[in-house]
């Protein structure tokens, strides 16, 4: 194409963008309409990708098409495969999209639609889809070799065993979280567990059909497996109203939360692939299905958000979970804007299946820039409900109280005006009993989504069915997480377990996996159960754990990045690595600091400890107490681990950069490809 | 317009097979089919139940992203 067209074309992007995103963040007063959003994120990433990734790939890493991969060089036809470009960048989609892009935005929802998606847009462009395509580059110049290999290579033993404890700490925590979300989902919701339940036999049928009628047609039973997970949601509305069937798939949240750990127990110690591994394909369809669907349905029907562009909550009151918008905004939204564990993907199948080191841009950056699409549509999802009723899903009966009039009162006080009677009228149309102090994320989430499906597909007739869809969508690949992390924690520990005791090791030694798998469960059981008996909701204290562990990863897997630019000669442009990091260290420390030390109680773990010690001494409140000191050290724990990762990186950099140090990179050496023919 | 109308259908033709593709391979059907491929296998029970012996560990270990 001509190049001053192909100007043109850019300059019109670009102009769109500085329009789209200006409405966005200057337009105050009137509704806005959510499309100014998908235009300013379409602009945004097309222009971050084709100019920023560009220069990155162009400029700092120099991707070199001649250069064989590691799945050309030691292609075994099972880890190591060349693969197509897109096929490897939808695995690689699905892997890094779970329940964080949808839940993260929706909590943060509480400061207003724009610090959310000011921080999607810039946090994906400039430091997400860098870290997950540097690190995935990175990886496959060093035969696909995991971050942790990375950092104990490049930085040090100590970047090594940092980067192995911060891993195992944000599974436990993100284990403990999640499975709070899917209880406040479905505490008290007949219809939500009978649903959720059914998948179990629904999940052995598939897997029934799988190894006997039709070995290996996963496309297909899933296909099969989604027609009658929908009759299950169907089939639930009958469930909720009949007395005796309602009864028996009502639960508290306590009793929610003891079948989830026993059933995480299951996943992790019994063979039970006939359950689990239909369930995983049965939910990977389901989620690549109803993201697209959502995608879909925001462009049809371009709904209008009601949340304004800045709540009151920016100063630190919110009821969702306290703290002020910085640093607080940037740790509950991770996945969507970087996320630590992206980097964990980047550097394990992914890098073993890239054909040619050109392709980690579109994989890598392209990737993540797809997951940071999907936040946007949650932020959407979220702010397209009036806020009130945003307010009273989302605060925990702690802060606005547990009669619906009082809660509604305490909204309304705030400026967001809900009556008792919206909230009993919205939760009759979606088929529950209430809605009040569902914390977490998910039944928001669902009420948004529910809210747009049903406005271009199916009228509010169909109110219901869409909220239990997105319930039963949210619970069953957060259930598939919970599996699936815990069996990864699991053989993480017994790695490192047989290091001190060979048998330990050993993945199929019976009293190793019901040890490990017991010592997993507790661990992010202990999490859920602080979470379930907290009085301000669990997500208050949970969420922003989870969300610090998680940056703190990414600040390792930039501190490694850094590293390796920096060896590769390349300092002049180690910024784009290194003001990520910058900045990812001033949220993470900040955020840490308030979590621990700040005097106000909602925020801080050792103010609410002291409080709670200052007042009338219970069971419970020993054991709020003492959860609140564990807490806040773990949170120092993390941060002072981190902090040396830090220092060893920084010790590396003057040490190079003064000629001090000898540059010693653990770079695969260059072999040139065989396909450089095919490639011309 | 003929050419127009074939190159259109050369390229819906062409996403259909690499959205396919992609499809197979996230839900392992590629990964079957390989291994069929590599053991000399054709498919049975058998030798579904070979390949997820062989596979299980291996996906146990990749984590999933939250």
């Amino acid at each position: 194409m001509n190049k001053p067209l192909v100007f043109l074309g850019w300059g019109v992007v670009a102009v769109l963008g500085a329009i789209a995103v200006g409405t966005v963040a200057l337009h105050r007063g009137e509704p806005i309409n959510a499309l100014w959003l998908v235009i300013a994120a379409a602009c945004c990433y097309s222009l971050g990708y084709r100019f920023y990734s560009g220069f990155i790939a162009n400029k700092i890493l120099g991707l070199d098409s001649l250069r064989a991969t590691p799945a050309e060089r030691l292609e075994n036809g099972r880890d190591f495969l060349v693969t197509n470009k897109w096929v490897v960048f939808g695995h690689h989609f699905a892997a890094i999209a779970g329940p964080g892009p949808l839940v993260g935005p929706v909590l943060a929802a509480q400061f207003g639609y724009l610090p959310g998606t000011m921080w999607v847009l810039a946090g994906a462009v400039f430091a997400g889809c860098v870290q997950d395509f540097v690190i995935l580059l990175f990886s496959v110049r060093r035969d696909g070799k995991s971050l942790t290999e990375m950092a104990k290579d490049e930085i040090g033993r100590v970047g090594g065993f940092v980067a192995y404890v911060a891993v195992i700490s944000i599974l436990i925590i993100l284990l403990g979280v999640a499975a709070l979300i899917v209880v406040n989902a479905l505490k008290a919701s007949p219809w939500g567990t009978f649903t959720i339940a059914m998948t179990m036999p629904i999940a052995v049928l598939m897997g029934v059909y799988l190894r006997r009628i039709r070995p290996g047609k996963v496309l297909e039973v899933s296909a099969l497996g989604f027609v009658l997970v929908m009759a299950a949601i169907w089939g639930g509305q009958y469930v909720s109203q009949h007395e005796a069937l309602a009864r028996a798939f009502t639960f508290s949240a306590p009793a929610l939360a003891i079948l989830i750990m026993v059933y995480g127990f299951a996943a992790s110690a019994l063979p039970v692939w006939l359950l689990l591994a239909p369930r995983d394909y049965l939910s990977t369809f389901v989620k690549l299905g109803t993201i697209a669907l959502l995608a879909v349905g925001i462009v049809v029907l371009h709904p209008t958000l009601h949340m304004p562009a800045l709540t009151r909550f920016v100063d630190g009151t919110g009821p969702v979970f306290a703290g002020k918008i910085f640093p607080f905004a940037f740790i509950t939204i991770a996945c969507g804007a970087i996320s630590g564990f992206h980097a964990l993907i980047s550097s394990g199948t992914t890098p073993k299946l890239i054909a040619r080191e050109t392709q980690t841009r579109m994989v890598g950056y392209g990737a993540m820039m797809a997951e940071s699409a999907v936040a946007v549509m949650a932020i959407i999802a979220a702010c397209v409900m009036q806020p009130g009723i945003y307010f009273a899903i989302n605060s925990p009966a702690g802060v606005v109280g547990q009669a619906p009039a009082t809660a509604a009162a305490t909204i309304s006080s705030w400026g967001f005006p809900v009556t008792a009677a919206d909230m009993q009228a919205l939760a009759h149309a979606v088929g529950e009993q209430t809605l009040y102090n569902r914390t977490g994320g998910a039944p928001a989430f669902a009420v948004g989504m529910a809210h747009i499906f049903s406005h271009s597909l199916g009228g509010e007739t169909l109110m219901a069915l869409w909220y239990h869809f997105a319930i039963m969508f949210e619970a069953l690949f957060i259930l598939t997480i919970l599996d699936a992390g815990t069996r990864v924690a699991r053989f993480m520990v017994q790695d490192a377990l047989g290091h001190i005791y060979k048998p330990l090791g050993r993945t199929s030694w019976y009293p190793s996996i019901l040890a490990t798998s017991a010592l997993i469960v507790g661990a992010w059981g202990y999490f859920l159960w602080q979470g379930v008996k907290d009085p301000l909701g669990g997500i208050n204290s949970l969420w922003p754990l989870f969300g610090i562990s998680n940056q703190l990863l990414a600040t390792v897997a930039l501190c490694v990045a850094t590293t390796i630019i920096i060896k590769m000669h390349r300092a002049k442009y180690a910024a784009v690595t290194l003001v990520p990091l910058m900045w990812l260290v001033a949220v993470t420390f900040t955020a840490s600091w308030h979590k621990m030390f700040d005097p106000d109680p909602r925020v801080g773990f050792l103010a609410q400890a002291r409080a709670l010690a200052a007042g009338p001494t219970s069971g419970a409140t020993v054991r709020l107490i003492f959860n609140n000191r564990l807490d806040a050290a773990v949170t120092g724990v993390l941060v002072v681990m981190v902090t040396l990762v830090l220092a060893e990186s920084l010790r590396q950099w003057l040490g190079i950069l003064s000629g001090a140090r000898e540059v010693r990179m653990k770079e695969s050496p260059f072999v040139r490809t065989r396909f450089v023919e095919e490639r011309g | 317009m003929k050419k127009f109308f074939d190159d259109v259908l050369t390229r819906a033709k062409k996403f259909y097979s690499t959205l396919l593709a992609t499809l197979r391979e996230i839900f392992d059907e590629a990964a079957y089919a390989r291994f069929l491929n590599r053991a000399g296998m054709v498919s049975s029970s058998e030798s579904y139940a070979a390949f997820r012996r062989e596979f299980e560990e291996a996906k146990m270990r990749r984590p999933k992203c939250c």
